[in-house]
């Protein structure tokens, strides 16, 4: 390492870049597509999808594409109409690998492959920085899966999510638990991710305010399958609620476990647990259990069941969590294109502020800062191995009466209980 | 240092013209991407040749250096975002990061001294998730590092008025701020390889060097290990503590995330593959590392266009290839892929 | 009380599993000197595998114990197999380069397993439906299933047969004394090559063994879940004092113990300062303390560098 080594290492440098400007030449051969193309010839229309793909939280990322690629696939056979041009959608995928940096080239690369609009990311971890990215390139991200409240608030005019914030949901289980189900000794779980530890904060001051006694806080981990140690814990404690923020993945098992363990105590969830594949996990002890999703039961929407099944004949899998956000995603985006007669974001994302859309999720329409507006929550509960509709709770009169007054007044509905703990 | 009087001024600055000149290359070329990709790369030769001081120098293998990077973004985040509502100045902020890892790294290397390889290769993993679970949680009872959710709006790197977060034009050019942290990436690059030759060359770098290869030897000739052991963890340490710094205002979001073991691991590996203890061969490493998954991605649309359908998910075939490539590489090249040379002796070392 | 021996229970169940895998870890370990990271995906290609063939051979109407026991032996022989490939291809060619650069290959071997994985089981987390439903006994105050006896008792004589095969059988000797000095093995007439590769086919068999017990016990299975497996195996390899089979034994039953009772007591112990989120770092705090104490592990011997 003497004499020459400087120069060498720099034309390595050069080389491995070079090197890379070889290998990139073959995958950079489809000329980015003109978004406004000027006359007859059909339009094409990218849209972007950003999820992991890869690493331990694959099968939540190709959830989410497979509901963008189905979102697509069935615009496209409609036919869609923008401006007065046949519009043809086409899925630009990236993997994100749940890694922030990654992440935000990933959102990078979007943007060069002058895509219209991104339907992503999944992580709240992923989401805020590529944000920034999207948000200089004027493009439009709907997120499917990030609930950190932190996401909306830079005050970007590019980003949406239409997926309830922690701050949303865990209030409304809490007080279903509470004035319903009469809880009043409850033990909370949570893995430790931004998604489920926000959701069970939520719920647990929620649940204190409403006079009822958190018997225990555990902390697990999104990657963990053994909770009889903390749920041997909980037990001591004999509460007549666990609530669980987190996913299905360790739901299914927490429920067996706690089963074996003879806990007695109700189970209950958000929208991560609300899955097909938690009952498949959980087997015979999963009856019983709660979990909400945000949106009116589906056989009460048009076009629920059908998208469920839908999406099983196309991928033959059943929907694992966020694929009906993503699909819903890509309809409100396009929907907003057509309102405005243009795929050109500067055109559209004016109108997309304007959504007012039934979607497979439920009714449809951001605040201000691009959050979905308080709509219904719907709980469920496994009974025979299915999960049916048990009660839907309207959006609690504060945060109603908040959001009739002067617009601005909402965030502060719902925002504070996520952000000061 | 003896190896610049060789190098004409004229070829330094045409090197390092296009050095500068390289991000607009990159930009016209590759797209914008690719920038962003470069700049991340630099932030990984900068931790690759922080991790080769403790590994390749001093032989200490470390499983759990990202805790490093993690300590100096942590630090950037907290001094300088709404999170603790303080927003320090850079010229602050870098030196604390730097010696705040300093810190962490001797008291990671201090219980660790009596350990042999391997036991302290399962110490230093421990000591990078305990790092990654305590950034985790000390969001209660105090809430500090906001947890699981992460800290946003960190400011990015800013001079006084000069924010390195807004496009700047000089002389009719624009540097966006992916050219100004290229720049400033580039800066502190050059400045770690220099600290990291002269270390090399020096009394310490040759103590190091005794105590890798053998470390009674080391001791019976009067070298101090232990003090010099606890300074190769502060140094690499300190590289990494920078580094982190620099990400955080370059991401303007840090969440514990981006600090997990696997990400050690890989830093490892460059340090390894490139040529473990040689400058250029860790430098290589990083950017080929940096480089290859993402141009990889190239491969899902290649598959498609070649075979007119997909057979493999392209995301699975990208790990597959990285994979294979790392264990081929290896196999082909088991001292690394631009190795040091040995038993040459310095002064016929010349070919570099 | 009841709680107390509850958790103990817990801790032992996972614990045997824990050290099932450790085996894998410590055997290649002695005798290379090399921490094989794919170790924790063979785990996983072994439970896949089982569930697998359970549910095939459960579809196909044969008895339940009949299933399962071709479904370890499908498991084992797979396992097996990789071992044995991945010690050929990845690990042998590198037998005189530096130390660090079987750690790479072994890094990218796990790549390499856990998305070949993913193409053949898919990304999605795998239920394994409850073929069983073990009764369960009550054992002063706590709960404990016929699986959970069933599991202990299994790694127990696992662990006491491999005990015994490797200083009592030929072959244990033979890798003994490779384990000592390969070189000097290697003169008096050992077929070092052998003994590695056996090596790997046994740890990778009880690898299997642990992942038929894994898909058994918790009914979940994904191409990811061999990393923390991995991880937490060879913690316990370590802790017990890595290269040492008995170690491996003492370190998994030792650290699955640690993991529930600090999920259970660590809130009061630290008057609620630390709760069970610090259950992962607390196993390293016991492991960094040990190690302090006895740096070369609980039942680990104080030898030369191994450079």
């Amino acid at each position: 390492m003497t004499l020459h080594s400087k120069p060498i290492m720099i034309r390595t440098i050069m080389s491995s870049l070079v090197l890379s400007v070889g290998l990139l030449g073959c995958g950079k051969e489809q000329p980015p597509a003109k978004v406004e193309a000027p006359a007859p010839q059909p339009l094409i229309i990218k849209i972007g999808s950003a999820s992991p793909l890869t690493g331990p939280q694959a099968h939540i990322g190709i959830d989410i594409r497979n509901g963008v690629q189905l979102a697509i696939e069935d615009l496209n056979a409609a036919g869609i109409m923008i401006g007065d041009q046949k519009a043809t959608f086409e899925l630009v995928a990236e993997d994100d690998e749940a890694n922030p940096t990654k992440a935000t080239t990933v959102a990078q690369k979007l943007v060069d492959a002058k895509v219209a609009a991104v339907v992503g990311h999944f992580n709240s971890g992923a989401s805020i920085p590529a944000s920034k990215i999207y948000a200089d390139a004027g493009i439009p991200q709907i997120s499917p899966g990030s609930t950190n409240p932190d996401y909306t608030l830079k005050g970007y005019p590019t980003t949406f999510r239409v997926v309830a914030h922690d701050g949303q949901q865990g209030p409304t289980l809490a007080r279903f638990a509470i004035n319903t189900l009469k809880s009043r000794s409850i033990a909370v779980i949570d893995d430790s991710t931004a998604y489920g530890q926000g959701l069970a904060d939520n719920f647990e001051a929620t649940a204190k305010e409403l006079g009822a006694k958190i018997v225990a806080h555990e902390h697990t981990t999104d990657k963990d399958t053994d909770f009889k140690a903390i749920l041997t814990k909980i037990k001591g404690k004999k509460p007549d609620l666990i609530f669980f923020g987190g996913i299905d993945p360790q739901a299914g098992p927490m429920i067996k476990q706690m089963q074996d363990l003879r806990i007695k105590a109700r189970f209950m969830g958000g929208d991560g647990v609300q899955t097909p594949n938690f009952i498949k996990l959980g087997g015979a002890a999963s009856e019983g259990a709660m979990a909400s999703i945000p949106g009116l039961p589906k056989d009460k929407m048009p076009g629920g069941n059908e998208f469920l099944a839908k999406f099983k004949t196309r991928f033959n899998q059943d929907v694992e969590l966020f694929a009906p956000m993503g699909y819903d995603a890509v309809q409100v985006l396009v929907a907003a294109m057509k309102r405005a007669g243009s795929a050109d974001p500067a055109k559209y994302l004016p109108e997309l502020k304007n959504t007012q859309h039934q979607g497979v999720i439920g009714p449809i329409a951001f605040d201000e800062k691009g959050d979905l507006k308080n709509a219904p929550i719907t709980i469920y509960v496994v009974k025979a191995g299915q999960w049916e509709p048990l009660e839907v709770i309207q959006p609690e009169p504060v945060a109603a009466a908040a959001e009739s007054s002067p617009a601005p007044a909402a965030p502060g509905a719902t925002a504070p209980t996520a952000v000061k703990k | 240092m003896t190896g610049l009087r060789y190098a004409s001024w004229s070829r330094q600055l045409l090197i390092i013209s296009a050095l500068i000149v390289a991000p607009f290359a990159i930009e016209m070329l590759l797209g914008r991407s690719w920038l962003r990709i470069t700049d991340v790369a630099l932030l990984y030769v900068m931790l690759a040749l922080g991790l080769n001081i403790v590994v390749g120098f001093a032989g200490l293998l470390d499983l759990g250096y990202i805790a490093f990077f993690a300590v100096g973004a942590y630090s950037y985040a907290l001094l300088a975002s709404p999170q603790l509502a303080i927003h320090a100045p850079v010229l602050v902020i870098i030196p604390v990061g730097a010696a705040l890892a300093a810190l962490f790294g001797i008291a990671l290397g201090a219980p660790t001294l009596r350990l042999r390889g391997d036991y302290l290769a399962i110490v230093t993993l421990g000591f990078g998730e305990i790092i990654r679970v305590l950034l985790n949680n000390l969001n209660r009872p105090i809430n500090i590092t906001n947890g699981p959710q992460g800290i946003t709006r960190i400011d990015p790197l800013h001079i006084s008025q000069f924010s390195f977060g807004h496009s700047h034009s000089l002389g009719g050019i624009t540097f966006t701020p992916l050219h100004q942290y290229y720049l400033i990436f580039l800066a502190f690059v050059l400045i770690t390889i220099l600290i990291s030759v002269r270390l090399e060359h020096s009394r310490i770098g040759r103590a190091w060097r005794a105590i890798r290869d053998d470390e009674l030897a080391a001791q019976a000739m009067g070298i101090h290990t232990r003090n010099l052991k606890l300074l190769a963890f502060a140094m690499g340490a300190s590289f990494g503590g920078v580094a982190g710094c620099l990400f955080a205002s370059f991401q303007g979001f840090i969440s514990p995330e981006s600090f997990q073991l696997i990400d050690s691991v890989m830093i490892l590996c460059m340090v390894v593959l490139g040529g473990i203890g040689h400058i250029g061969g860790v430098i290589l490493g990083a950017l080929l590392l940096t480089i290859l998954p993402e141009t990889l991605r190239y491969i899902g649309p290649l598959q498609q266009q070649i075979f007119g359908t997909v057979y493999i998910d392209p995301a699975d075939l990208r790990m597959l290839l990285f994979g294979l490539a790392l264990v081929l590489m290896m196999l082909l090249r088991p001292r690394g892929l631009w190795p040091k040379r040995q038993l040459t002796g310095q002064l016929t070392n010349r070919g570099g | 009380m009841d709680i107390f021996v509850q958790q103990l229970i817990n801790g032992l169940v996972l614990g045997s599993i824990y050290a099932l895998v450790a085996l894998g870890y410590t055997m290649v370990y002695g005798i290379l000197g090399l921490i094989n990271f794919a170790h924790g995906d063979v785990t996983m290609i072994g439970a896949l595998v089982s569930a697998t063939l359970i549910q095939l051979l459960h579809a196909a109407g044969l008895p339940v114990p009949v299933s399962l026991l071709l479904a370890g032996g499908g498991a084992v022989i797979v396992c097996a197999s990789l071992g044995f490939s991945i010690e050929r291809i990845a690990y042998r060619p590198l037998r005189n380069a530096p130390r660090l650069a079987p750690l790479i290959t072994a890094i990218g071997v796990s790549i390499l397993i856990q998305y070949s994985a993913a193409l053949i089981w898919g990304k999605q987390y795998i239920a394994l439906p409850a073929i069983i439903t073990p009764p369960s006994i009550e054992f002063a105050g706590a709960q404990i299933n016929h699986l959970q006896i069933a599991i202990v008792i299994l790694a127990a004589c696992i662990m006491g047969g491999l005990i015994w095969f490797i200083h009592h059988s030929r072959m244990g000797r033979a890798m003994r004394a490779t384990e000592q000095n390969p070189a000097v093995a290697s003169l008096m007439g050992v077929d070092t090559h052998a003994v590695i590769a056996m090596t790997f086919l046994l740890g990778s068999a009880i690898g299997a063994i642990a992942g038929l017990m894994v898909i058994l016990y918790y009914g979940i299975g994904h191409y990811f879940m061999g990393f923390m497996l991995g991880l937490k195996a060879f913690t316990a390899a370590v802790l017990g004092g890595i290269g040492n089979v008995g170690g491996a034994v003492i370190g998994g039953l030792l650290l699955g113990i640690i993991e529930s009772l600090a999920a259970g007591y660590i809130e009061q112990l630290s008057g609620g300062l630390f709760g069970s989120n610090y259950r992962d770092i607390f196993a390293f705090l016991v492991l960094i303390l040990v190690l302090l104490l006895r740096p070369q592990g609980l039942l680990g011997q104080r030898s030369g560098d191994r450079a």
